[in-house]
C-alpha cells in the first residue's frame, strides 16, 4: 500500500509557485535542461550541483516532499541496483578492497574503488534525471502539454491521454482492490504474493479501463481530425525567467564539457580534477537554476 | 423533425450468442425527453451506444439497419464526428473525465471541434455557469467528489450545445440530493435550450414527471412507447416491476389515472378526498436519539457504560465515540456511536461524503480511529460496493467455499468464470467471498449494494438480506436508494458530516423526509409511517372503506394477497 500510496502521489496540482505559474511546455523545457545537462557534465561536483539545483527548485515549487516520497518508491530501488550490479560486474578499476572470489557465471569478482565510483556516478546522474522528470511531472499542467502535443503529433497526444488519465485511475483500482483482499475471510494473500495477485488484477481491468476512456476521448471528438487552433497568450514573467534559466544551465553544462571543466575519469584510476573554476561552474549552474524562484509575483492559482 | 432515428436495427456483440438489439424502430423529435426503461440485459445501454455511434465503431460486431443522429448517418460517420451533435454521459464518472482540470476538460470537446480560443473561453464560461460549477473551474479533477465528477462530466457532454444528449444512469452513483439536481438540470436544459434528451434510468420515480415519452425494452425490442401514463398503464399490466412506487400504490389502491409524479398522485388522492386536510397532516415522530430527553440520553450513557442496550443484550457490533481525522485534512466521523444488535437490519443513509463508507471501513477493522473504539462480537463482512474487487480467480469455485457458494445459490456456476457471471450472479460471489471462511461473520456490512441494480434485483437483494437478519447476522447496508431501503430495513441512521443526526425505526426516520424517503411516503407525507406501495395502498384502501382499524387490517390484507 505504502508503494500505491508513493505513486498516487505523482500527479499535478497547481500550487502557489513561479515554476507552476509558467506555463507547460516552458516548465518541460526546464526540466529538460536539468536532465540534459546531467547527462553531458562528468564531475561529481557538478552533479552534486545540479542534484542540489533539483531538490531545492522542488521545494521552492512547493512539491518537495511529494517528489522525495515518490523518488523512494521508484527512483531510489532502481539506482540502488545500478549501484550494486555496476560493483560486481564492472572490472575496469585497479585499486581492489575485497576479494570475493568465483561467482560462476559471473567469474572471479573483486570489488574496486574505481567500480564503486563509477557505480555513484551512473547513480547520481540517473538521480538528477528521474528528478527532473518528477519535477516536470508534478509541475507542468499536464492538459497544456497534450494541448501543445496534439498540434505536432495527434496520435503520440492520444497515447499520453490514455497513460495520464490511466495511470492514476489504476492506482486507485489498486488500492481498492487491496482494499477487497482485506475484507476476505483469510485477510487474503499477503506479501509478494499477494501484491502479485492484486498487480494481475489490476493489469487484467486496464484494458477495460483504457477502452472507457477511449470511448469518452471519441465520443468528444477527439479522432475528428480538425485543426486545433494554437492560443495566442503573452509569455508571463516567469515564462521568460525560466526560459532564459533553461538555455542558460544547458549553455553552462556544454561549456563544461567542450572546456574540460571539472574532468573526471573512473577508469583505471580515478583522476578528479578540482580547479576552482569547477566550482565557480558548478555555483553558477546552481544560481541559474533557481533565479526565477525569487520573483514571486503573481505565484497565486 | 426528428434529432435521432432507429430504423430495424438489430446488433449482436462479437462473442455474444445472441442480439443485443432487435429490430429496433425509434424516432426522437427536437427537444422531446425520453425516458428509456428496462431490466438489466434488457439492451437500453446498447441502444445509447449505438446513438452515439459507439456501436458498431468501436464494439465491432453485427449490424443491421439504419442510425441516423442530427442527420449523419452512423454508419458513414465517426463517434467523433456525431460527438459534434450528441453529447454523451455514461454511468462512472471516473472514466467520464479525461483531462486534469475542470476547465481543460470542459475545453476540451470545443477545441476538438475546432473553435476559436474566443469561443472556447466563451462556452467554458456560459455552460460552468448553466450548470452551476462555475466555482469548480480550476480544481483539479482528481480531487472531486463523486457528485461533482458526474456534473463537470454533464457540463462536458453539453459544452459543444449538442441538439440531443444521451446518459446512461446518470444518478446512479448519486446522493438523492445531487440526484434530484441533476434531473432537475436536465430539464431545465430540455426546456430553455430545446435540447431532447434520451436518457436511461432505473429510479423511475426520480425522472417520470420531467419526461413527454417512455421506451420501455426488453430482451432487446422495444415492447412499450408511450407517454409516461400510458407507459404506467402497460406497466400495471405488463411489467409491475417497472412500475414506479407511486403508480404501484396508487394501482394496489384501485385509483386512476396512474400518476408520474408526486404531484399527481397527491392531485388524485385530493380528487378522492384521501388527502387529509394540510391541519391534520400527521406529522412523523421525531428520531429517538435526537430527540431523546435528558434522561433517556443519560439511560443510553448507562447502558453503553454497561456494554449493554435494550434488555441487556451484548451488541453485534459497537462504536463508541469513534473520530476519523485526516493528517492535514478534515474530520470524516466526529466521535460517532453506533450500536447493532444480532438481527438487526439497518441501513445507513446520507448524503454523498457524510461518512457511510468510512463508518462500514471502521466497522469492519479496515480502518482504526484516531479516536473512539469499536467493539465487535465476532467477524464483520464487509462488502464494498464494487463486487468485481473481489475476485482473483479463473474460477467460481476457486474464490470461496462450497458451503458460502450454496448459501449465495451459485454452486451450478462453480465452473465458469467470475467475470462473465451477471451483475447480481457477481454481487452473489462477491457476498459467498465475505461470508465464506472457519469464522461465521456476526455482521454483514454493504456499501452502495444497488448501484445499477434494476427493481427486480433489488428485492432479490432485499429479501436475501431479510433472511440473513432473521437468521441471526446483523445486516447494515449504506445506500442512497430509501425504496430498498423500506424493504429490508427495521432502523435508519442518518448521517451528516460525520455525525449521526437521527437514529431509530426507519418508519420513523424516513416517513418524514423529502430527499432521504420514498415515494409512497412523499405522496402521502409520512401518514403512519407508510414507506412502501404496499402499506401505502392499504392506507388508501382502509380510507376508502372508512378508515376504521377492521377495515385497516382487512385492506392490509387484501393487498398481501
Amino acid at each position: 500500500m505504502s508503494a500505491l500510496a508513493g505513486v498516487s502521489r505523482i500527479a499535478y496540482r497547481r500550487r502557489a509557485s513561479a515554476l507552476h505559474a509558467t506555463r507547460a511546455p516552458i516548465v518541460a523545457a526546464f526540466g529538460a535542461a536539468l536532465a540534459s545537462s546531467a547527462l553531458i557534465v562528468e564531475n561529481p561536483v557538478l552533479l552534486g550541483a545540479l542534484l542540489m539545483a533539483v531538490l531545492v527548485a522542488a521545494f521552492a515549487a512547493r512539491i518537495g516532499r511529494q517528489i522525495l516520497a515518490a523518488v523512494r518508491v521508484t527512483a531510489l530501488p532502481v539506482v540502488a541496483l545500478i549501484v550494486l550490479v555496476n560493483v560486481l560486474d564492472n572490472r575496469g578499476g585497479l585499486t581492489v578492497f575485497a576479494r570475493l572470489g568465483d561467482w560462476g557465471v559471473l567469474g572471479q569478482v573483486n570489488l574496486t574503488v574505481e567500480a564503486v565510483v563509477y557505480g555513484l556516478v551512473i547513480a547520481l546522474r540517473l538521480l538528477v534525471v528521474m528528478l527532473a522528470c518528477l519535477l516536470v511531472v508534478c509541475a507542468a499542467d499536464p492538459d497544456e502539454l497534450l494541448l501543445a502535443c496534439r498540434r505536432i503529433s495527434p496520435r503520440s497526444a492520444l497515447t499520453a491521454t490514455l497513460a495520464t488519465r490511466l495511470i492514476p485511475v489504476l492506482g486507485r483500482d489498486a488500492i481498492r482492490l487491496a482494499e477487497a483482499q482485506r475484507c476476505r475471510p483469510d485477510g487474503g494473500a499477503r506479501g509478494v504474493r499477494g501484491k502479485l495477485e492484486i498487480l494481475r488484477a489490476t493489469v487484467g481491468g486496464a484494458l477495460d479501463r483504457s477502452l472507457d476512456v477511449a470511448a469518452v476521448l471519441e465520443m468528444r471528438g477527439y479522432g475528428a481530425r480538425r485543426r486545433i487552433p494554437a492560443a495566442r497568450r503573452a509569455l508571463s514573467r516567469h515564462d521568460r525567467a525560466f526560459a532564459v534559466s533553461a538555455v542558460a544551465v544547458l549553455g553552462l553544462s556544454l561549456l563544461a564539457r567542450l572546456d574540460g571543466t571539472g574532468a573526471f575519469r573512473e577508469f583505471p584510476l580515478v583522476h578528479f580534477s578540482v580547479d576552482p573554476w569547477t566550482f565557480v561552474l558548478a555555483g553558477l549552474t546552481f544560481a541559474v537554476a533557481l533565479a526565477p524562484f525569487l520573483d514571486r509575483r503573481g505565484i497565486e492559482p | 423533425m426528428s434529432v435521432l432515428a432507429f430504423e430495424n436495427v438489430s446488433y449482436r456483440y462479437p462473442t455474444a450468442g445472441s442480439d443485443a438489439l432487435r429490430d429496433v424502430s425509434l424516432s426522437l423529435a427536437a427537444g422531446e425527453f425520453c425516458v428509456v426503461v428496462g431490466l438489466s440485459g434488457s439492451g437500453k445501454s446498447t441502444l445509447l451506444r449505438a446513438a452515439a455511434g459507439l456501436v458498431p465503431h468501436f464494439h465491432g460486431g453485427s449490424f443491421a439497419g439504419t442510425v441516423t443522429v442530427g442527420g449523419l448517418d452512423t454508419r458513414e460517420h465517426t463517434p467523433a464526428e456525431i460527438g459534434a451533435v450528441v453529447g454523451t454521459l455514461l454511468q462512472d464518472p471516473e472514466t467520464q473525465i479525461v483531462m486534469n482540470t475542470v476547465r481543460a476538460e470542459l475545453a476540451l470537446a470545443l477545441e476538438n471541434l475546432g473553435g476559436s480560443s474566443a469561443s472556447v473561453a466563451r462556452g467554458v464560461e456560459e455552460t460552468s455557469l448553466a450548470l452551476g460549477i462555475g466555482h469548480l473551474l480550476d480544481r483539479a479533477t482528481g480531487e472531486l467528489s463523486g457528485g461533482e465528477l458526474q456534473r463537470v462530466a454533464l457540463a462536458a457532454a453539453l459544452v459543444a450545445r449538442p441538439s440531443l444528449v444521451l446518459l446512461d444512469e446518470p444518478t446512479s452513483q448519486l446522493d438523492p440530493v445531487a440526484g434530484d439536481e441533476l434531473i432537475w438540470q436536465l430539464r431545465r436544459l430540455n426546456q430553455e435550450a430545446d435540447t431532447a434528451v434520451l436518457l436511461i434510468e432505473h429510479r423511475l420515480e426520480r425522472c417520470l414527471a420531467a419526461a413527454d415519452r417512455v421506451v420501455a425494452m426488453a430482451d432487446g425490442a422495444i415492447v412499450c412507447d408511450s407517454d409516461p401514463r400510458g407507459f404506467l398503464e402497460w406497466a400495471a399490466e405488463s411489467a409491475p416491476t417497472l412500475q414506479t412506487p407511486g403508480a404501484r400504490m396508487l394501482d394496489l389502491a384501485g385509483l386512476r389515472p396512474p400518476p408520474s409524479g408526486v404531484k399527481q398522485a397527491r392531485a388524485t388522492l385530493r380528487a378522492n378526498g384521501l388527502l387529509g386536510d394540510e391541519d391534520d397532516a400527521p406529522t412523523s415522530p421525531p428520531a429517538s436519539s435526537v430527540a431523546a430527553g435528558p434522561r433517556k440520553r443519560l439511560f443510553q450513557r448507562a447502558g453503553r457504560l454497561l456494554g449493554k442496550r435494550d434488555g441487556g443484550e451484548t451488541p453485534a457490533l459497537s462504536l463508541r465515540g469513534v473520530w476519523h481525522e485526516i493528517r492535514d485534512g478534515p474530520a470524516i466521523l466526529r466521535g460517532l456511536d453506533l450500536r447493532l444488535r444480532p438481527g438487526e437490519p439497518v441501513v445507513l443513509m446520507g448524503r454523498n461524503g457524510a461518512g457511510k463508507s468510512t463508518l462500514l471501513r471502521h466497522a469492519a477493522g479496515l480502518l482504526a480511529p484516531t479516536r473512539g473504539s469499536v467493539e465487535r462480537s465476532g467477524r464483520v463482512a464487509l462488502l464494498l460496493q464494487n463486487p468485481g474487487d473481489y475476485f482473483l480467480h479463473e474460477r467460481v469455485d476457486a474464490e470461496t467455499t462450497p458451503a458460502a457458494l450454496e448459501l449465495a445459490g451459485l454452486t451450478e456456476l462453480g465452473a465458469r468464470h467470475p467475470r462473465d457471471l451477471s451483475g447480481g450472479q457477481r454481487q452473489r460471489l462477491a457476498l459467498a467471498i465475505v461470508l465464506g471462511g472457519e469464522e461465521p461473520a456476526t455482521v454483514l456490512a454493504l456499501d452502495e449494494p444497488t448501484r445499477g441494480m434494476d427493481r427486480m434485483a433489488k428485492h432479490v437483494l432485499a429479501g436475501w438480506l431479510s433472511e440473513r437478519a432473521a437468521a441471526g447476522l446483523a445486516v447494515i447496508v449504506a445506500t442512497h436508494d430509501a425504496e430498498f431501503a423500506a424493504e429490508f430495513a427495521t432502523r435508519a441512521v442518518l448521517l451528516a458530516d460525520g455525525r449521526v443526526i437521527a437514529d431509530g425505526p426507519i418508519e420513523e426516520i424516513l416517513s418524514g423526509g423529502w430527499y432521504f424517503t420514498t415515494e409512497a411516503a412523499r405522496i402521502l407525507d409520512g401518514a403512519d409511517g407508510v414507506l412502501g406501495p404496499e402499506q401505502g395502498a392499504a392506507l388508501l384502501r382502509a380510507r376508502l372503506a372508512g378508515d376504521s382499524q377492521p377495515a385497516r387490517e382487512h385492506a392490509a390484507e387484501e393487498v398481501r394477497s
